[in-house]
């Protein structure tokens, strides 16, 4: 219970140290910073009314605590391009990404293991160098490249996915229609996503796998006389996969900027796409506002991913 | 781990790795390099990429934003790699594109060990309030999400390549600052060190001369994989459009084919190609020095 207190503690700071990091980012960026934290397409009364809001005639450590506990307030100013508050831009752009993100990271997990496992079996055989050599491929692509030659090959080319978007215009699906309609568009993007993150997965599972072989409890259930396939998938793999959950968690911010960068391919309206369109149209209140929210997001995973790990592995609370 | 320096067995000694003396270390290190094909592959393609960047010029003259030809050309005899919608040579692009890739890994991933071995060294080798208040600090980078600071920094400085060099840098040390800090608290304690406290040597003197280039094996390693991953968030940065637009880049090069997709696949593919290609061998090389030189095999790559 302490620790879980002690990390919950642990990310309070960090928090408050990305709030203010942010804010030193809109008072030393070039420009007034009112353009920053309201938009640059207002009028003079609308600027007026915006400095009084922020406080911008007073002092600095005023104005950071107007800001912090504006936004504690859920409030991230507003936005031009959209003309609604930048917190509701960025809710309704959440759902697309989190399913986009989650379907990548399940495509990497069930593929991963399954590599990893077959690696590690079969450790130091052609077929695990073909594996190797396939996941040192993954790492050293773009990520936004491989939607880019997927696109050419099976979209552009041999027509079997669509080009872009979440869901066919005019369309008219509905029901289970509707719903086949988004996987199907989904299919790309998570393919895109998912294949990054394998080569990840893939390797933890086969080090981690490897290394756990060589554990005692392990030799004990040989010992025991229990057969290759039970030690294997009863008592390495568990273990094995304790580590690939903490790693993959702590890996959440590579997750969500591959994310980023496939909606952007794929024109798939989640927070990616924001971000390009806000960077384009110069909304910087909106842009402040999802690096808040990614980066807040990013802190949270990791630090859930920590819990569940000192749950699943009684050793780390005892540290 | 346990083996003293006296000992004479040599799988000990083999085991004890980074944390012999180094000159002996340096030598079998490289012998240990050699033994894996990947690794010299990654060495060789390393190496005719930087020669390609140094020879820019030589092997593809004249202005790269320049136009070449028709646009939109295929790959041909003529035109290698194609052309793109402003009729500019794809292989031109490629071929200049290498500089700033490779100077920004390179930058990256030299900024980063700098100041890992400043924070690490001193938080491991000074221990107790430095060490308590540079891993927080180590922590509390550690935990921002790399891409999207760089991604905000880069959209409201709109800066350079070098402070994008710097800045990704700057957010790479704290995963190789704590393998350091772990490998000093690990030294700190060994005969050799605690033989010249006892003759008197400064302690700054015993840090710069004993510790860290015992220690500095874990620094190379890390720095080494860290250059890969630093042309790939460069080049993600570009492909947004918030690289730096007055140089041709890899990036650059992705961001203006993305909506040329589906009539001039050539300016896509190609780019990426000397992307993955540039990254896998810093990353094989990476790899190679790290089963060279890092006595705890493979691990190099497991802290977040």
């Amino acid at each position: 219970m302490s620790y879980v207190l002690q990390r919950i503690a642990q990310a309070v700071p960090v928090l408050l140290g990305l709030l203010v990091f942010n804010f030193v980012l809109i008072h030393s960026a070039p420009g007034d910073p009112i353009y920053l934290l309201a938009g640059q397409s207002g009028d003079a009364t609308y600027y007026a009314e915006m400095r009084a809001r922020f406080g911008l005639d007073r002092p600095l450590l005023e104005q950071l605590g107007r800001y912090l506990l504006n936004v504690v307030r859920g409030d991230f100013g507003y936005s031009f391009a959209y003309r609604q508050p930048v917190f509701q831009v960025i809710a309704g752009r959440v759902p697309a990404t989190l399913l986009l993100s989650a379907s990548g990271l399940t495509i990497a997990t069930l593929l991963g293991v399954c590599l990893g496992v077959l690696s590690a079996r079969h450790a130091e055989t052609p077929l695990d160098h073909l594996i190797s050599a396939g996941t040192l491929i993954g790492y050293s692509m773009p990520p936004f490249w491989l939607g880019q030659v997927l696109l050419i090959v099976l979209a552009a080319g041999l027509g079997l996915f669509p080009v872009q978007g979440m869901t066919t215009a005019r369309g008219g699906y509905t029901g289970v229609g509707a719903v086949l309609d988004v996987l199907w568009h989904l299919a790309l993007p998570a393919l895109t996503l998912g294949l990054l993150q394998l080569a990840l997965v893939t390797r933890l599972t086969r080090t981690g796998l490897l290394e756990v072989l060589n554990e005692e409890y392990v030799r004990t259930a040989r010992a025991k006389g229990l057969g290759q396939r039970a030690v294997l998938y009863r008592h390495a793999l568990r273990n094995a996969l304790l580590t690939v959950v903490t790693v993959v968690g702590g890996h959440i911010g590579t997750l969500l900027a591959g994310a980023v960068l496939t909606e952007i391919i794929f024109a798939w309206p989640g927070l990616g796409r924001l971000i390009y369109d806000a960077t384009l149209s110069r909304d910087y209140p909106l842009l402040m506002a999802v690096f808040l929210v990614v980066s807040a997001s990013v802190i949270v995973v990791n630090l859930l991913t920590d819990l569940a790990y000192a749950m699943l592995d009684p050793r780390v609370r005892y540290r | 781990m346990g083996a003293a320096i006296g000992d004479a067995d040599p799988a000990l000694l083999a085991e004890a790795g980074a944390a012999r003396p180094v000159r002996r270390g340096a030598a079998s290190a490289w012998t240990r390099y050699r033994r894996q094909r990947p690794a010299l592959v990654g060495l060789g393609l390393l190496a005719g990429l930087v020669l390609v960047a140094l020879f820019a010029g030589v092997i593809a003259p004249g202005d790269p934003f320049r136009r070449a030809g028709a646009p939109l050309q295929p790959p041909s005899l003529r035109y290698w790699l194609g052309t793109d919608d402003l009729g500019r040579d794809v292989l031109a692009g490629v071929v200049h594109g290498s500089r700033p890739s490779i100077l920004v890994g390179l930058l990256a991933a030299l900024t980063s060990a700098v100041v890992a071995t400043l924070v690490g060294g001193v938080a491991g080798y000074f221990g107790r309030v430095a060490d308590d208040v540079l891993m927080r600090l180590t922590e509390l980078v550690q935990v921002v999400p790399r891409f999207f600071l760089v991604l905000i920094v880069a959209a409201l400085f709109g800066p350079s390549l070098g402070v994008v060099a710097l800045l990704l840098g700057l957010t790479f040390w704290p995963g190789t600052a704590r393998l350091l800090r772990a490998q000093i608290l690990s030294l700190r304690h060994r005969d050799f060190i605690l033989a010249a406290r006892a003759l008197g040597v400064p302690e700054w003197q015993i840090l710069a001369r004993h510790v860290l280039p015992n220690a500095v094996a874990v620094v190379v390693v890390s720095a080494s994989l860290q250059v890969g991953a630093a042309i790939l968030v460069e080049a993600g940065l570009s492909f947004l459009g918030l690289g730096d637009r007055s140089v041709v880049s890899w990036g650059n090069m992705l961001n203006l084919a993305q909506p040329l997709i589906r009539v001039a696949w050539w300016a896509a593919v190609f780019p990426g190609l000397a992307i993955t290609l540039t990254v896998m061998a810093a990353n094989m090389v990476g790899d190679g020095l790290n089963a060279a030189l890092d006595p705890r095999r493979g691990k190099g790559r497991r802290g977040r």
